[in-house]
């Protein structure tokens, strides 16, 4: 990695840190894990200070997931979420899970879903499977099989061992509710609504306990639960918690089993499509409407099967055919169902469900961001917008912070199609930005943006705007391209893309930004990602393997506003 | 006969458990001129605010005479049966003090946060409904006619989500758990007891979970007490027979219906949430209420038209003849008519010999003046109603610059929050509007 990304991107160990890397690799080559994860004996990971442990509003899937996996995937929720919160450091939404509450609205909400979740539970169709014991006799309080119930689902539910009070006294609400509603099934399900509205379900609430070999550390449970919603966005499962009880995520090797036990697991898939799907910035789809009178492909179905479009070849092409992160830049290969073969203009044999395909040499398309999920999502509600996809581009997949505009800009020129001098979007905004206080911002946005000047609002190809051709050409910092091919090029050659997704995993996974003490760290990070050929699992396995992932302060003493504390809806579209 | 008192009954219905009851709250019988309740207490006040996307057009909106002898603008024409229960307020200015212009964000942090720089700063509202919305079932109501859940409710750390449609308003408000205050006859569910002791064993852990956090988690659990407690408040009320209401009657479910930023679907969409959130606080199922009818960067538009009302703003020239901009006006005109079709939905409302309105303070306001420019000085501003009395209506103030927290801090005190300055920086502010305060 040259300097100048090292610069760019904040970093000033990391040649180094990876000519360790290389270094270690040539010599001591590489191993392979029981997951198929290749194993790099890597040169020794920096240390790090760690940041206070957090506390995490749980997604809505990851509520669902957890749901799914502890009672099955036919248990229904109706309910709604509290909408997420983007900060405007970092980005993410898991960053801001760290810093949400939840508000009356929502714990309304979650009040109604546990109860449906319940009685679900124990409803006669579930409770021979799902509960672990029948009581005696449906009118009297079963203790025993109470006591039974709330062992089973209390750790799964909180995440960690319970108490033996907190056992009795939930098994003791039981058994008050039997006395009100005289049966054995009902008072179970009010006890199983308790645990299903309790913080310590809704918020991973991670610990901290003194560390045998001084200072404090991260409690075995709360490990088990920042590495399951890593990889798997879901509650640790019973063999995870056991090992966290019996201390074993304290050990290099016990760490590294569970960690590669989990990179094995089918369930890896539906952890990454909850990294994508919030890197990518999807949840956003929901607020995004295409005008029907001049887009009549864009039915209610065609946003689901875009999003699900691109999801589907990152799973494919990371996890599946475990290749380079780079790739999907310039892969020509996807997945389409009818709906989107009409927006590409491509023939779709299956007639329901999704096949493989192709985008043709000459179809303009290369690379997930001439996906229609990309195009599509930022875009106007009636036209393409080169700044906001440049500046979307910037922020999702270059880490950049692009400014807001400054309050007095005059977009009347930009936005002026009927000006017969300024037919496409390129000559607007070329007189646009001839303004000094405007041209900043807009080529850290618009030379990206205008290559995709070829697709229209919703992402169908095209060669002219208002009868004028379409000029795709661009440049990514000093690189320069002329069409859309030659941008994802050059962003799968730019070492800031893939530091920048190296970065976001790992802020993804503390649910932070990474702090003044873990600059080498982050080096170390982002130079074995390289070192890896850009494999992801390999990432993870770095991350979840490693020392500073879990390492902790004790809790802030003071409260603090957090740089994280802003409910920001980011305006996306001005 | 041992005397049958309701808690006595509801011992029975709930098969000798012991049960702690709700306190009883609707007693609303009104005397004689509808000014009071029967127990002498006062009626209840209720507090709204409305928010419309992108701004107006001064020359058009502001009306030419200040005072109480103004008259309506072109753009106000909707509010002509209303106009002497509302008050302009005009020429009120956000200060940036150096921070950036967040476009379309600035706006409304300055107006209803107070503070145009952090985000964390509560709303207005949340504090108005910590004083003056308790009693009743929910804390506050939002929705938005757009379809979607954005609001500008805001306690830190969490926004308080929109109802999206007519008809999730409705049902959360008249769906499960809405007591017909003229039932006749009234069963109290056992199973809103059952739910009572589920959240009052959530309380009990209170202390044990805040002793688990640090600091700044610590606000964010007291928060979610406050949700609990919240909750705890609605199913307390359920448990009581509710005094009979004069003139309610409980709407029926409106038709499930598609939403979308068509701007005449807008219209309709926010017509029918108006009549219902005019039912939800007759019948005292809230005294809070925030209504969204367009976002900030207005995304409402017009079908077959390549550009929404935002983008309209930005691109459209002014046309020479009228000296503002046609189209961006046509879409303030339609905004300006639903906030219209709320405040007579308001005054539609016998409260004895008042209206709904008459017993509200709803405060109605847009992100930006001129949208083209993102300008803040001069941001429109809106007070309909008279508070039950607190609030004198019929005027047009000109701020002449003056920071628009004047309004916010006149909104709180007018409904009784404990408070003497409020916002940040140059637009902190200890002045009320006191022409309008009665």
């Amino acid at each position: 990695m040259n300097q100048s990304v090292s610069r760019a991107l904040g970093g000033g160990r990391l040649s180094r840190t990876l000519l360790a890397f290389a270094a270690v690799a040539a010599l001591a080559g590489v191993g392979v894990a029981s997951s198929g994860v290749a194993q790099q004996r890597s040169p020794a990971e920096p240390a790090t200070d760690g940041a206070p442990p957090a506390m995490r509003v749980l997604t809505q899937t990851q509520y669902r997931q957890s749901i799914a996996d502890i009672f099955g995937a036919d248990i229904k929720i109706a309910g709604r979420f509290d909408p997420g919160q983007r900060p405007l450091e970092g980005r993410l939404l898991a960053i801001g899970t760290s810093s949400a509450g939840i508000s009356a609205a929502g714990f309304e909400q979650f009040e109604t879903m546990g109860r449906g979740i319940a009685a679900q539970v124990v409803d006669a169709k579930h409770r021979a499977t799902l509960l672990p014991c029948r009581p005696a006799n449906e009118k009297e309080f079963d203790a025993p099989c109470a006591t039974q119930i709330v062992s089973r689902y209390g750790p799964l539910l909180y995440r960690r061992a319970l108490a033996p009070a907190e056992v009795s006294g939930l098994v003791e609400r039981g058994r008050v509710a039997q006395g009100r509603l005289g049966d054995f099934y009902s008072s179970m399900a009010t006890t199983l609504s308790v645990m299903l509205i309790q913080p310590d379900f809704l918020f991973r609430i991670e610990r901290v306990e003194k560390d045998p070999a001084g200072g404090i550390r991260m409690d075995g449970y709360s490990k088990a639960t920042r590495l399951s919603f890593l990889l798997v966005n879901s509650t640790p499962d019973a063999e995870l918690l056991r090992a966290a009880g019996a201390g074993e995520l304290h050990t290099r090797e016990g760490l590294a089993r569970q960690v590669d036990r989990l990179l094995a697991s089918p369930q890896l898939e539906q952890g990454m499509r909850a990294f994508f799907w919030d890197m990518l910035g999807y949840e956003q789809f929901a607020d995004v409407q295409k005008d029907p009178t001049i887009f009549p492909t864009y039915t209610v179905r065609l946003p689901v099967d875009a999003q699900e479009q691109t999801l589907r070849t990152i799973i494919d092409h990371l996890l599946v055919q475990k290749a380079d992160y780079r790739d999907l830049f310039t892969t020509r290969k996807t997945f389409l169902t009818r709906p989107l073969g009409s927006v590409y203009a491509m023939p779709v044999a299956t007639a329901k469900g999704w096949e493989a395909a192709e985008y043709s040499a000459d179809s303009g398309r290369s690379g997930i961001l001439t996906d229609v999920s990309f195009l599509a999502l930022w875009s106007h509600p009636g036209r393409s917008s080169p700044t906001i996809r440049g500046k979307m581009l910037a922020e999702i997949f270059l880490c950049r912070t692009v400014p807001p505009p400054p309050g007095d800009v005059d977009f009347a020129v930009a936005n002026d199609v009927s000006n017969p001098n300024f037919k496409t979007a390129r000559q607007r905004l070329d007189a646009h930005v001839t303004a000094a206080p405007c041209k900043g911002c807009h080529l850290q946005m618009d030379p990206m943006g205008l290559p995709l000047e070829k697709f229209d609002s919703i992402g169908v190809f095209r060669t002219a705007e208002n009868g004028a051709p379409i000029d795709a050409s661009g440049n990514l910092g000093r690189r320069a391209f002329s069409d859309v091919a030659g941008l994802g090029q050059a962003m799968h050659d730019s070492p800031i893309v893939t530091a920048c997704l190296a970065d976001n995993l790992y802020r993804y996974g503390v649910g932070r930004n990474y702090t003044k003490g873990e600059t080498a760290w982050r080096d170390y990070v982002r130079a074995s990602f390289e070192a890896s050929g850009y494999k992801v699992p390999q990432l993870l396995r770095t991350i979840a393997t490693s020392d500073a992932f879990y390492a902790v302060t004790a809790p802030a003493a003071d409260p603090l506003p957090s740089k994280n504390a802003a409910p920001t809806k980011i305006s996306l579209k001005d | 006969m041992p005397k049958l008192d309701r808690r006595r009954l509801l011992r029975g219905a709930l098969g000798g458990g012991t049960v702690a009851l709700g306190i009883p709250f609707l007693d609303i019988f009104l005397d004689g001129n509808g000014t009071a309740l029967a127990s002498g207490r006062p009626m209840p006040v209720r507090f709204g605010t409305f928010h419309w996307g992108c701004g107006f057009q001064p020359t058009i909106w502001i009306p030419a005479k200040t005072g109480a002898n103004w008259e309506l603008s072109e753009q106000l024409q909707p509010f002509a049966p209303v106009k002497k229960k509302m008050t302009v307020l005009s020429g009120f200015d956000v200060k940036l003090d150096g921070a950036p212009n967040r476009t379309h964000v600035s706006g409304n942090l300055g107006i209803r946060n107070g503070d145009v720089v952090g985000d964390s700063a509560p709303s207005f509202d949340t504090m108005i409904a910590d004083v003056a919305g308790d009693g009743t079932r929910f804390r506050s109501l939002e929705c938005n006619a757009m379809g979607s859940n954005d609001s500008l409710s805001q306690r830190p750390g969490a926004r308080n989500p929109s109802e999206a449609t007519p008809l999730s308003l409705y049902t959360r408000v008249f769906g499960e758990g809405f007591q017909d205050p003229n039932a006749g006859v009234f069963t109290p569910d056992p199973k809103v007891m059952v739910r009572q002791s589920v959240l009052s064993a959530v309380k009990d852990d209170r202390a044990r979970l805040l002793s688990a956090v640090g600091a700044s988690d610590r606000a964010r659990l007291d928060q979610y007490f406050t949700s609990v407690r919240q909750l705890e408040q609605q199913l307390a009320l359920q448990l009581e027979k509710p005094a009979p209401i004069e003139n309610f009657t409980a709407p029926k479910a409106p038709p499930k219906k598609p939403t979308g930023t068509d701007v005449d679907l807008v219209l309709e969409n926010h017509k029918a949430m108006a009549q219902i959130m005019a039912l939800a606080l007759a019948s005292n199922q809230t005294k809070i209420f925030n209504v969204m009818f367009s976002n900030s960067s207005s995304s409402l538009r017009i079908p077959g038209d390549k550009l929404t009302h935002h983008e309209h703003t930005h691109e459209e020239p002014n046309d020479p003849a009228f000296g503002y901009q046609p189209i961006s006006a046509s879409f303030v005109n339609k905004s300006m008519r639903g906030l219209a079709d709320l405040v007579v939905a308001l005054d539609g409302v016998k409260e004895g010999d008042r209206t709904l309105l008459d017993n509200t303070l709803l405060f109605a306001n847009s992100d930006s003046s001129q949208a083209k420019l993102h300008q803040l000085d001069g941001v429109p501003m809106m007070v309909f109603g008279s508070a039950g009395g607190k609030v004198k209506p019929g005027l047009h103030i000109a701020g002449n610059g003056d920071v628009v927290t004047r309004a916010g801090l006149t909104m709180q005190v007018a409904m009784g929050v404990s408070v003497e300055k409020w916002g940040t920086r140059s637009m902190l502010t200890n002045r009320p509007i006191t022409e309008i305060l009665a």
